[in-house]
């Protein structure tokens, strides 16, 4: 007869097995040495920054930059966010903080919106040229800013835009095409053909598959694209430098604004706390994201 | 009335040429299964037909409109894909519902065909799941609901049922069966499967290398296969091919098979045209049609050779003889209860019965 009791898993006792010994082998420390020394390359510097923004300026006048401060304060980060001075306005980084969230939106929407809807097209629509298109697209990707700036703010003055919120805008959209156009061509290359025919065969229309197949599909690459252009567009200097106008400048030029503009004694906790505010945005962004961010690289096939 | 109409259809990629000069009608509610080879134009030629891809060359009609340059969408056709192609974020309730939405449909009506099709499927407690949580069988009631909402007049299948296992083939094969005897639309179905397309078609078109070999009924295909590609293809086993030489004197047509070392009297086969003396030919022996052991039929051909090997499959049992040529072997439907009985290098004498040879010009391959 036939044995059926033992093929149930839940009647079948399985033996337990004694755990495999790990070994430290001699490659495995010189990994772990190296990530170590990578670590502390930036740990070090910012625990630095960290301490400093929370010490007085009088234990900071000793010098002595690793210890801990005597007398704990957020006085510097008070004065950074609401009364440092940034040229002759004396209204701390908050006003850059504003600017920049202002620039934020509308970039993130154009450039993310322009290089999913290329990459679309490029992928999975027969377009014509489509191969040379890419490779000038990819070209441009190495052409540095700086060289095309100055013929960039005459056109952008020729319409309008030069010193306001789009100006910046449409120039990070221009600048960021290529790469995020690739990202997302190469993404939308990966969905079945079959899927777009399917699609093609029952509605036809770009814009109406665009919208109810592929973009819902896009989920974890809109995640990757997202953390690289918050992160970008937060860090820019030179754009919101040499685009935005004088109520339009981003929190990086103001931050850099006040650091230089300090009279008399250099106020380092106070520089070192509005550089802190500075980085936080793009910091939150990296431990909310984090997770998709490396279930979006890593995301290969679709599966339907 | 023809439903679908190719003339003179051509596709090349760059300078390869995929299909040439095809000719094909499609009857109305037909059920046509293209079968062939991979690699022999089937799958092209149904996506010409959808408008996937550009004709190089001819013209499609269906329902008398040429649609040669019509857009996928207005053509009045609905596709089932080998893969399902459901989309994966919609619900099934979303997959049917885009499958109209290039028909501009009210939300009752739109409601109504959806209730229908999934009724009709058995898939109406599935309707709020997303693809991912169905099993393979019902995403293919599934894909096949999305095709049947849009009510059109001609159904495209590409391989529905090859990521299938073998039981729900076999359910399927019968679902679909059934859907064409209660829709009569018409239906155009690719497979490389020959079980598939004997249990389906009304007529099956075999293709190969870009060409359609042959077009029937499964019987017709089945039984007088139009030249040595068909008979090779249709049938599993295959069928036997023994090659030999006419000899006419008088009105006493003979062929003598080498391999089985036997004489065939052809003198009551019905020639396509008159034998012609010396001519090379191909006998074509079904392995269900030869009997074991002598019989008293005097129309029939009979020998004897030594088995090398036996092979039960439940209810049927095939067995391998050696031939005398290198290496041939010939395979014989036997009684599974005589396999027992069979040892590997003895002998087995068959007779094979004069009526069903199908004779083949070794030349030109064609039915003689």
């Amino acid at each position: 007869m036939t044995e059926i009791v033992a093929s149930n898993p839940e009647v079948r006792e399985f033996k337990s097995y004694p755990p495999k010994p790990r070994k430290l082998t001699g490659s495995s420390i010189a990994i772990l040495v190296f990530l170590t020394m990578c670590a502390a390359f930036v740990a070090i510097p910012l625990y630095v920054i960290i301490v400093t923004s929370l010490k007085d300026m009088a234990q900071i006048r000793f010098g002595d930059i690793f210890s801990l401060p005597e007398v704990w304060t957020l006085e510097p980060w008070r004065v950074a966010w609401d009364e440092v001075c940034s040229g002759v306005t004396c209204e701390g980084v908050k006003i850059g903080f504003f600017n920049s969230i202002m620039i934020l939106i509308p970039s993130l929407i154009l450039s993310i919106g322009l290089s999913a809807v290329t990459g679309y097209a490029l992928a999975l629509w027969n377009v014509k040229w489509a191969g040379t298109f890419l490779f000038i697209l990819f070209t441009a990707a190495f052409v540095p800013f700086q060289i095309i700036m100055i013929p960039l703010i005459i056109m952008s003055g020729i319409i309008k835009v030069y010193g306001t919120v789009w100006g910046v805008a449409i120039v990070h959209a221009v600048l960021a095409m290529p790469l995020l156009t690739l990202i997302f061509r190469n993404y939308y290359k990966d969905i079945p053909s079959e899927i777009m025919n399917a699609a093609i065969m029952d509605s036809g229309s770009f814009w109406k598959i665009f919208g109810e197949i592929i973009l819902p599909m896009s989920g974890n690459i809109m995640i990757v694209v997202l953390i690289l252009q918050i992160t970008s567009i937060w860090n820019d200097f030179l754009i919101g430098l040499t685009f935005g106008g004088i109520g339009t400048k981003p929190m990086t030029v103001i931050l850099a604004n006040s650091v230089i503009t300090s009279r008399g004694e250099v106020t380092y906790n106070v520089d070192m706390a509005a550089a802190l505010l500075t980085a936080i945005p793009p910091l939150l962004i990296y431990f909310v994201l984090g997770k998709f961010f490396v279930q979006g690289i890593t995301a290969g096939a679709i599966k339907g | 009335m023809p439903c679908v109409e190719f003339r003179n259809i051509a596709k090349q990629y760059g300078r390869v040429t995929v299909l040439d000069e095809l000719d094909l009608t499609v009857e109305d509610g037909e059920f046509l299964v293209l079968l062939g080879p991979s690699g022999c134009g089937k799958t092209t030629l149904l996506n010409l037909l959808a408008g996937l891809i550009e004709t190089t060359a001819g013209t499609i009609t269906i329902d008398g409109r040429d649609v040669t340059e019509a857009d996928p969408k207005d053509r009045g056709l609905a596709m089932v894909f080998q893969s399902y192609a459901l989309y994966p974020t919609k619900t099934v309730r979303g997959n049917l519902r885009f499958g109209l939405s290039s028909q501009k449909l009210d939300k009752a009506e739109v409601d109504r065909r959806v209730a229908w099709a999934a009724k009709l499927l058995q898939i109406e407690p599935l309707l709020d799941r997303k693809p991912g949580q169905l099993s393979g069988g019902q995403r293919q009631r599934v894909a096949i609901g999305r095709a049947l909402v849009k009510n059109v007049g001609v159904f495209l299948f590409d391989e529905p049922l090859s990521n299938l296992d073998a039981k729900l083939r076999t359910e399927m094969r019968l679902e679909i069966k059934r859907l064409h005897n209660e829709l009569h639309q018409t239906i155009v179905y690719v497979t490389h499967d020959q079980i598939e397309a004997m249990t389906m078609a009304t007529r099956i078109a075999v293709m190969d290398g870009g060409v359609i070999q042959q077009i029937g009924t499964p019987d017709e295909i089945y039984e007088t296969p139009a030249n040595l590609f068909v008979a090779q293809f249709i049938g599993a086993p295959a069928m036997n091919m023994l090659k030999g030489t006419l000899k006419v004197a008088g009105d006493r047509v003979t062929a003598q098979l080498d391999e089985v070392g036997a004489e065939l009297d052809l003198s009551g086969h019905a020639f396509a045209s008159a034998p012609e003396n010396g001519a090379p030919i191909v006998a074509g022996l079904r392995p269900e049609h030869f009997s074991v052991g002598q019989t008293a039929e005097s129309e029939a051909t009979s020998f004897a050779l030594p088995v090398r090997y036996t092979e039960k499959t439940g209810g049927d049992a095939t067995a391998f003889l050696n031939t005398k040529s290198d290496n041939g072997l010939l395979a014989v439907r036997v009684d599974p209860a005589l396999v027992a009985a069979l040892e590997s290098g003895g002998d087995l004498a068959v007779s094979f019965p004069a009526s069903r040879i199908n004779l083949f010009d070794a030349r030109s391959g064609q039915r003689m």
